[in-house]
């Protein structure tokens, strides 16, 4: 089997009368040739170190370039105030995501989720609806499944690398993921998964890579923010019975497209866009080049 | 064919899974295949490696990895020091190697024993790396499977020795190439195989006539989720 269209998982799921996360946990076991209990387990292991990396964040830690840090706490305590316009469920997942995104900056360890750069966006929304709900960690688990067979057949049909297809491949996809593990945990049916991932990846679709001094700091980890809120509207509107006018696999094609004619400057290159402004080459320049260690 | 968990990890000390989590993993198999602990390193780094590596934390990554610190290990920030306390010496430089990928580094190590190897590899994205030489000599291996790398006298019959017995063994040869500096020479073997070799097997297959020297990388299993109960999610 291979996971190389959602219709092919709708498919497979209807076939079998099992659950989207089920296939692809199936899928997993005949790929890596593990017991149900090997994969389960190592998921498990997978959660707890997103649940570690969330609760170790303290806000006080910096990237190496100063860009990045600290952040996450501000968040956290404007929305111990009371103040925030999102409310509590956005206004956490706003924060989580920010704090996740400033732990990878800043050399702590995460769970990349589909790559490092975009590592706030599926705990973001998962930790923030848990926050609000009760979910069982067999739910949870679940919920990850669903996440990362998304992410396998966006990285099957189109690709989740910024430099081969910008940030709508990378946060574009975290967001998708994210946007169908939220309609799995609030029981949607496998079309609303559909619908969600559709939805989250057209809102997305055309956001450039474009890293300030190369490095996985500016714009990257607010950027995790928009991945996180926008899969959260999205769920919500499949939730709703909204639909996506374009099908799911053709809109993952879309991006794919997209990607590859998008000019090498907006991939990752830090060549273009935030990148290439007058402020963003101030920092390139402040950075050490070659090989020039400094401890 | 993808790894739902290249999807949903590795878990690893970011902020880079090419950048980082590959140059540690570049590292680490440059300290399995020297096959001791690293008494001096002089790492080499290409293309985008040179370029943004200081700011991924490639250095400490690598040098992390060296000391046989995994991607995941919390101490990668603090291996400047690590390396200090461990007596291990280093040096970077930037090189500018032929046809190479852009995320590339040339170690050249030399262990506790006085034993010396140069390794090439590159960090080919989401952590995964690439053995691209090994003394100057031709490879590509991943580091997926288990491998073993034989160094052997370019003749007849070398190679044939080494995979039947292999085949009595019952492993299983995934992947297997064979590289020379020049015909009659020393040549350098590298089968990835399906199935673990244990220690003494290889220590056998190391007295084989016309070996050289061979080593061994041996892959690390998956949880195999013995104690695991999905009845107490």
């Amino acid at each position: 089997m291979v996971l190389d269209s959602m219709k092919q998982i709708f498919e497979c799921s209807e076939w079998e009368n099992l659950p989207f996360w089920e296939i692809v946990l199936h899928y997993d076991m005949d790929l890596r040739q593990v017991s149900r209990q090997a994969s389960m387990a190592k998921m498990l292991t997978t959660w707890q170190a997103i649940q570690d990396a969330a609760d170790s964040y303290t806000g006080t830690q910096r990237s190496v370039s100063g860009l990045v840090g600290g952040d996450g706490l501000k968040m956290r305590m404007y929305l111990r105030r009371g103040e925030s316009i999102c409310g509590d469920l956005i206004g956490e997942a706003i924060a989580q995501a920010i704090s996740m995104a400033e732990s990878n900056a800043c050399m702590r360890r995460i769970v990349a989720a589909p790559t490092a750069g975009s590592c706030g966006v599926v705990p973001a929304v998962l930790l923030a609806l848990k926050q609000q709900e009760d979910y069982t960690q067999h739910q949870l688990l679940e919920a990850l499944y669903v996440a990362s067979g998304i992410g396998a057949v966006i990285a099957y049909r189109a690709g989740i690398s910024g430099a081969a297809g910008g940030c709508q491949a990378e946060i574009g996809t975290a967001s998708a993921m994210a946007a169908g593990a939220l309609v799995t945990l609030r029981g949607g049916t496998n079309e609303q998964i559909g619908h969600a991932v559709a939805i989250a990846l057209k809102n997305l679709m055309g956001l450039v890579c474009d890293p300030v001094a190369g490095l996985v700091e500016v714009p990257c980890v607010k950027r995790n923010v928009i991945g996180a809120v926008n899969a959260i509207s999205a769920a919500d509107m499949a939730l709703a019975g909204i639909e996506s006018r374009i099908p799911v696999d053709e809109v993952i094609d879309a991006m794919g497209e997209v990607g590859r004619r998008m000019p090498v400057e907006f991939r990752e290159t830090a060549l273009g866009g935030l990148a290439a402004t007058p402020t963003g080459e101030a920092v390139k320049a402040r950075m050490p080049h070659g090989a020039v260690p400094k401890k | 064919m993808i790894d739902i968990f290249d999807m949903m990890g590795p878990v690893m000390v970011g902020p880079s899974s090419s950048h980082t989590a590959g140059a540690a993993r570049i590292g680490s198999m440059g300290r399995t295949l020297l096959g001791e602990d690293v008494a001096e390193a002089k790492i080499g780094l290409h293309g985008s490696f040179a370029e943004t590596g200081f700011g991924h934390g490639t250095d400490r990554a690598l040098l992390a990895g060296l000391l046989g610190m995994k991607p995941d290990d919390l101490r990668i920030p603090n291996a400047y020091q690590e390396a200090d306390r461990a007596g291990m010496k280093y040096s970077f430089h930037t090189v500018d190697l032929r046809d190479a990928h852009p995320n590339t580094a040339l170690l050249e190590l030399t262990g506790v024993s006085g034993k010396k190897m140069a390794l090439q590899a590159s960090s080919v994205g989401g952590g995964a790396i690439v053995v691209n030489k090994i003394d100057g000599i031709s490879v590509n291996f991943t580091g997926e499977f288990n491998t073993l790398i034989v160094r052997n006298q370019d003749e007849s019959g070398s190679v044939a020795a080494i995979t039947s017995i292999l085949s009595q063994l019952r492993v299983n040869v995934a992947n297997m190439s064979v590289n020379r500096h020049r015909r009659g020479g020393d040549a350098l073997m590298v089968i990835e195989t399906d199935q673990h070799i244990k220690r003494n097997q290889v220590e056998f297959l190391a007295q084989l006539p016309g070996i050289l020297s061979l080593t061994y990388y041996d892959k690390e299993d998956d949880e195999d989720g013995s104690g695991f109960d999905e009845a107490n999610l």
